[in-house]
């Protein structure tokens, strides 16, 4: 039973571990569909991480405080737009100058805002959002099996949690079953097919980037407001990255993407429990080779053992129709 | 005459430093199949993207149905009732058949009931047209001329009452093309207005009633089809340039320099563009290949350079085969003495943001002369440019501009005389004069002749009736993809454009 207990254990820190990831992976999802690369998922969650602490420990509401992250994770997203879809300039270059320009910005406001070394007060119960416990939960805590994933799995997380989780259906649904979800997916594909069609390009290409902030700004609120008690420098930790990998194992699939980030959060929650403990046959593996092993991994996946992995075919080249 | 359901007045368009469209006047009546015919790059896609709202005019106007109309984007012209079928697919290869129709024209926002609405509305045109395609089917996985029907079947689905078709049968089998024009000719008679753009003379007699043929920008001519001739046609075309006719001896060809057999090219989408073409060249002659643009000669150019895959045949150089492949490596050929002018000297023959001195060693810059062991000797290679700046008249004469800063005659100058100054026993020049003014395209033939009296071999590709027949020894037409003629230099401008035309080989098959 001890080991039920584990595995149980692992996978409910699998689901915390994976929800930022899949939250960015989706917003990647968005912009790269629409054919704008977006290297700077990682910028736009730090940006949204530290508005939404900082927001919601002034204003002291959690409700407050993701909004805010919302609102400054697509300004950020805009920003890539003017540079990429408005000026056709280079979407790398955009991406990375907005993952500097968050890692920098949000340290020396917060320094400037909080004193407290880059870091924002510790948020208070309220300004937080709280795992919601579903009803039961305690009371079959007990049943054997079916208890233990009620209780850990299931219930006892935070809106957040559920959110994202939700948003995989939904963007399917999106992406797949409403008009915008097809000119969305075609202007990743071929711009000038849409342009023809009578539908503008750069203003589609710009809604994409608006779902992708909003996603962001979710993702970069679950760190600081949820995973953590408050703003601390750089607290995406390269998650960023690892979500765009996670969407191009994912094939640039939302159900996919949902495995894709369950598996690299996995890696992850079984990295930190496992660490110093003895494996059976290997013996005691060095703890900074399971902090590598995510990124081992998606070195290999990207190596080519998905199978090819056709990327949305406009993704990356500005649309110019007058050379 | 009928109503004008297309007039466009004074349309203006440029690209950068290219003029594009001219000053363009056009009248379509409506209820006619209306032909637009002019080489590649005559700016016949331009006017008609102009029409469709892809591009804005810089100055012009445009009257549907006798009425001004502003027409800012495609939506516009698809209010208008005016589709289009772009020369290149304006398609979603991955999305169906289905989803591509209502892309842009979906009645609602969620699509399930925009796709039952087009399922219906496809069998209903698939029923009166004959233009039946499965509507679940993934475009990249339906061959080029189903991809077509889809175009069409989009602009219908849209309501158009007028249908521009650009260059509708460059991608079809002439089985397809019928069909097409079948097709076409049911639309007229349903009273709808067709454009149709192309370069093939023999579809605009079979089809249209009216022509219209540009050239350069402009638009030279309007005609009714049945009061016109192949010939005449032809002529407006390609138009007639005021050449200085260069002075030149007999040619005393020598050995065979290069041999081409059975050479056989298909492009990207596998359609044949060099259909077993065989010739040879000799030392001490220049052989001219003419043609309307797009009949298969930058194929066969770029193969014979070894820059691209051919399917099958054979190229000789002096005797040893070259790799045809596709991937030759280009500084063997050179070593070889294969020289090679390319067409397209802005993409494959010069680095523009280099600057006129690194140009003009580009390809050789491994020879010892430019070398001081393993770095470049400046010295060498500015005396060297500067050597060839005067030689070739290169304007301005400074080294260390920028390459992007030459005048189009100017850069054709560096890429040509680069070539000919390594002495090459082979030289392939495609449109040695293109762009270039006319006292700059004298000089231009004086030195290829002056190569020939050397003893090169050298074969010119050229969409310029004149400068073809006033350089070849022997003159090579080339008509969809394959030889359909030769003539010596004495043949008539009349002669020659009839092949180009095709017409001989199409009377020859009947
Ligand atoms: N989008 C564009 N940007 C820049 N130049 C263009 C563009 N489209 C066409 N051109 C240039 O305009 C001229 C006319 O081209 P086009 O209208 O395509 O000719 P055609 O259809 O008769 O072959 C050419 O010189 C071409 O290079
Ligand atoms: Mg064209």
């Amino acid at each position: 039973m001890d080991v039920f207990i584990a595995i149980v254990q692992i996978l409910d820190s699998t689901i915390r571990l994976s929800v930022p990831l899949l939250l960015a992976c989706l917003a990647g999802l968005f912009s790269e569909r629409s054919g704008i690369f977006d290297i700077g998922l990682e910028g736009k969650m730090l940006v949204g991480a530290f508005a939404g602490a900082a927001a919601a420990s002034v204003f002291h509401s959690a409700f407050i405080g993701l909004g805010m992250a919302i609102l400054i994770s697509v300004a950020f997203a805009m920003v890539h737009g003017f540079a990429s879809i408005t000026h056709r300039g280079n979407q790398i270059v955009s991406g990375v100058a907005i993952n500097f320009i968050a890692a920098g910005s949000t340290i020396i406001l917060g320094q400037a805002w909080f004193q407290q070394g880059g870091r924002t007060p510790a948020l208070q119960p309220g300004e937080r959002f709280d795992a919601i416990v579903w009803p039961g939960a305690e009371a079959v805590r007990d049943v054997p099996i079916i208890g233990p994933i009620y209780a850990e799995l299931i219930s006892g997380h935070s809106l957040l949690v559920y959110l994202a989780f939700l948003m995989v259906p939904f963007t399917w649904w999106v992406l797949f079953r409403t008009r915008f979800g097809l000119r969305l997916r075609a202007v990743g594909e071929n711009p000038a097919a849409v342009d023809t069609a009578g539908i503008s390009v750069a203003w589609l290409r710009y809604r994409a980037l608006i779902c992708t902030g909003i996603l962001t700004g979710v993702a970069g609120a679950y760190l600081s407001m949820v995973q953590n008690g408050g703003f601390v420098k750089d607290m995406t930790a390269g998650k960023g990255y690892i979500a765009l990998a996670a969407l191009i194992f994912a094939k640039w699939k939302p159900v996919n993407a949902m495995f894709a980030c369950l598996l690299f959060g996995f890696l992850d929650a079984a990295a930190i429990r496992l660490q110093g403990s003895p494996l059976p046959i290997i013996g005691k593996v060095p703890v900074q080779f399971m902090q590598a092993l995510p990124y081992i991994l998606t070195v290999i996946l990207l190596a080519g053992f998905i199978g090819k992995a056709i990327p949305p075919r406009a993704g990356g080249v500005p649309y110019v129709k007058e050379r | 005459m009928a109503q004008a359901a297309i007039e466009l007045i004074g349309i203006n368009k440029s690209f950068g430093a290219v003029r594009a469209n001219r000053d363009i006047n056009l009248e379509i009546a409506r209820g006619t199949i209306h032909g637009i015919v002019g080489e590649n790059g005559a700016g016949k896609s331009t006017l008609m993207s102009i029409l469709y709202g892809f591009y804005q005019a810089d100055s012009g106007e445009i009257h549907v149905g006798g009425k001004p109309a502003s027409i800012k984007t495609p939506n516009d012209a698809i209010a208008l009732g005016i589709g289009m079928v772009h020369q290149h697919f304006m398609l979603v290869d991955n999305f169906s058949v289905l989803e591509n129709i209502i892309l842009g024209a979906e009645s609602d926002a969620l699509l399930k009931s925009s796709i039952a609405k087009a399922r219906s509305e496809l069998d209903r045109l698939e029923r009166e047209y004959g233009l039946e395609v499965d509507p679940d089917a993934i475009i990249e996985e339906l061959p080029v001329g189903l991809q077509q029907r889809v175009e069409i079947l989009k602009a219908l689905y849209r309501g158009a009452e007028i249908l521009i078709l650009d260059e509708p049968t460059g991608v079809l089998t002439p089985a397809e093309a019928d069909h097409l024009f079948r097709i076409l000719k049911q639309l007229k008679e349903q009273g709808k207005t067709v454009v149709l753009i192309t370069h093939k003379l023999r579809e605009i007699m079979a089809i249209t009633d009216n022509v219209s043929v540009m050239r350069q920008g402009t638009m030279v001519a309007t005609r009714e089809t049945s009061k016109t001739t192949v010939g005449e046609l032809a002529e407006l075309m390609v138009g007639r340039r005021v050449l200085l006719r260069v002075e030149k001896g007999e040619a005393e060809a020598g050995a065979v320099k290069l041999a081409v057999k059975n050479l056989t090219v298909k492009d990207s989408r596998g359609v044949t563009m060099v259909d077993d073409i065989s010739f040879d060249l000799r030392a001490g002659e220049i052989v001219g290949i003419a043609g309307v643009a797009g009949n298969g000669q930058s194929e066969l150019l770029e193969a014979i350079s070894g820059i691209r895959h051919a399917v099958s045949g054979s190229v000789m150089l002096d005797g040893k085969p070259i790799d045809l492949t596709g991937a030759a490596d280009p500084g063997e050929l050179r070593d070889r003495g294969l020289a090679h002018v390319p067409e397209d000297r802005h993409h494959v023959g010069l680095v523009l943001a280099f600057e006129e001195n690194e140009n003009s060693i580009l390809g050789y810059h491994d020879d010892p002369r430019y070398l001081k062991g393993p770095f470049l000797n400046v010295d060498a290679i500015m005396a060297d440019a500067k050597d060839k700046i005067e030689k070739y008249d290169i304007r301005p004469g400074n080294p260390r501009l920028k390459t992007a800063n030459f005048s189009g005659g100017n850069q054709q100058k560096i890429v040509l005389a680069r070539e000919m100054e390594q002495d090459p026993g082979v030289l392939i020049v495609g449109q040695p004069t293109r762009g270039v003014d006319v006292g700059a395209i004298e000089f231009i033939h004086k030195r290829l002749i002056a190569m020939r009296d050397q003893g090169k071999a050298v074969l010119v590709v050229s969409v310029e009736l004149d400068e073809i027949r006033s350089l070849s020894d022997r003159i090579l037409v080339m008509f969809a993809g394959r030889i359909v003629g030769e003539r010596g230099p004495e043949a008539t401008e009349g002669e020659l454009g009839l092949l180009m035309a095709g017409v001989e080989r199409q009377e020859a098959a009947l």
